[in-house]
């Protein structure tokens, strides 16, 4: 009797130690980190609105998975552009134009690797640019470390508005790789690089460099800029994201970037997200940004083809910008909207001010030539955005 | 007793386990992990766009997250 008792307790412990057995087998793929982005559907209204310019469309970004391993996803994007900036008012009269963008997006999930291909499209009436992209996730050591790496090619055909013989082409190609690491059960850093090639007619058309001519009465004049055939940048970045006791986080970037034009740029981004309640998030950040100034920039150069390279973009020159941000997400109460598992409402809003160092303002008439007031202007940039989860 | 073996392959798996998986934040430490507020572009849509203002009036570009596509931006 005692014997078969102790038969019986010997079956349910093996048994047991079966179960454990099998448990620590399969625990590898019990914590599988990589999953899908969820279905999702979101509707935005943007504006940029700064400088003389005024920017702003619908952009629309839907996400929907197939049998828990395939995600698709499709974008709509448009920018309606108004612009007498300073580039266009000094060379040029206001314009307006358009920009439509296409893209689609597949993911598929494969254990713990995450595989995604993208097309892009983007159209306007004196620019045209495709893209195509992949990319490659995939989660090591218990799902703390998340290595992703992917490349884009772009093709973009420049033209001019009012020059039908005018056509140039560009070629992109980008190459990034990207560390993410949980370190603590509060804190996430992730590292970037991406190096970046262009290839091709890299100027904006439009344009102008500015050089000094005593034979006109303003005494200077304008030509066509001139820039390299070819551009390379590397960029390198470290971000981090803490989690605060009371529901909330900090987040800090850094960014450096350098390039084969001689720009040096840095910017660095510290972000605060606060929870009040179940339904709120309140957003606050402010980022700065400096850049050095391109080896063929000049805001005046002292006579006509002076170099044979030459540009006067105010966005190759050295210039610094600092913007604050401040943003609100509610979430609506699910019985407004009961076909949606979610739907938040997102208005966001920020601050730009730029302040460039060696570009002057030319509609400074009454100022001698090559000593204008410098330029700067500050923007304001708004997203209002409705997200819904099914 | 004939759990010994099974329990020594057992232990044998859970120390090949731990080398591969076993994390110093063990799942279930991820609470805070998983929380929106630890996103840090919880809004794909809305980060992309503020990176496309970022590309299209600074030099510097990549290794921002998730920005991309092509940009016409005369």
């Amino acid at each position: 009797m005692q014997r078969v008792a102790v038969e019986a307790v010997v079956v349910v412990i093996n048994r047991l130690m079966r179960g454990i057995a099998a448990l620590l087998l399969l625990l590898p793929l019990l914590t599988t980190a990589e999953v899908l982005q969820p279905d999702r559907l979101d509707v935005m209204y943007h504006s940029y609105d700064g400088g003389g310019a005024t920017i702003d469309g619908p952009s629309v970004l839907v996400r929907k998975n197939i049998a828990d391993t395939v995600s698709i996803s499709a974008g709509y994007y448009v920018d309606m552009v108004s612009s007498a900036s300073i580039d266009v008012l000094a060379t040029a009269s206001e314009y307006s134009e358009e920009r439509t963008e296409y893209s689609i997006g597949l993911d598929y999930l494969h254990d713990k690797t995450l595989m995604s291909l993208g097309y892009t499209s983007s159209t306007e009436s004196d620019y045209e640019a495709e893209t195509v992209s992949a990319g490659v996730s995939q989660t090591f050591f218990g799902d703390l470390t998340t290595l992703s790496m992917g490349l884009s090619f772009g093709e973009n055909l420049v033209g001019v508005n009012g020059n039908e013989d005018f056509s140039a082409s560009a070629k992109n190609y980008r190459y990034r790789l990207s560390l993410s690491q949980v370190l603590t059960k509060s804190l996430i850093a992730v590292v970037s690089a991406e190096s970046i090639i262009d290839e091709g007619f890299l100027n904006n058309p439009y344009r102008q460099a500015r050089y000094k001519d005593s034979s006109v009465p303003r005494g200077y004049s304008y030509q066509s800029e001139v820039y390299p055939l070819t551009r390379n940048s590397d960029a390198f970045s470290v971000r981090g994201i803490y989690y605060l006791p009371w529901r909330a986080s900090v987040r800090a970037d850094a960014r450096y970037h350098d390039d084969s034009w001689g720009i040096s740029a840095t910017n660095i981004e510290l972000r605060y997200l606060h929870t009040v309640g179940q339904d709120w998030l309140v957003e606050a950040k402010y980022r700065a940004y400096s850049q050095s100034q391109a080896d063929f920039y000049s805001d005046l150069f002292p006579f006509r083809d002076a170099q044979n390279f030459l540009a006067r973009d105010k966005e190759l020159s050295e210039f610094s910008s600092n913007s604050f941000g401040l943003g609100v997400t509610y979430t609506l109460p699910e019985r407004w909207l009961s076909i949606f598992e979610k739907s938040t409402v997102n208005l966001y809003w920020d601050n730009f001010q730029f302040d460039y160092d060696d570009f002057r303002n030319v509609l400074d008439s009454e100022a001698a030539v090559g000593e204008e007031s410098l330029y700067g202007f500050d923007a304001n940039v708004i997203r209002l955005y409705f997200s819904f989860w099914y | 007793m004939n759990i010994a073996p099974l329990a020594r392959v057992s232990l044998v798996l859970l120390a090949l386990g731990a080398c591969a998986c076993t994390p110093w934040v063990k799942p279930y430490e991820r609470e805070h992990l998983a929380d929106q507020v630890m996103s840090f572009d919880r809004d794909p849509i809305a980060a992309g766009y503020l990176h496309h203002v970022y590309e299209a009036r600074e030099a510097a570009r990549g290794a921002e997250g998730g920005s991309g596509g092509g940009c016409g931006c005369n």
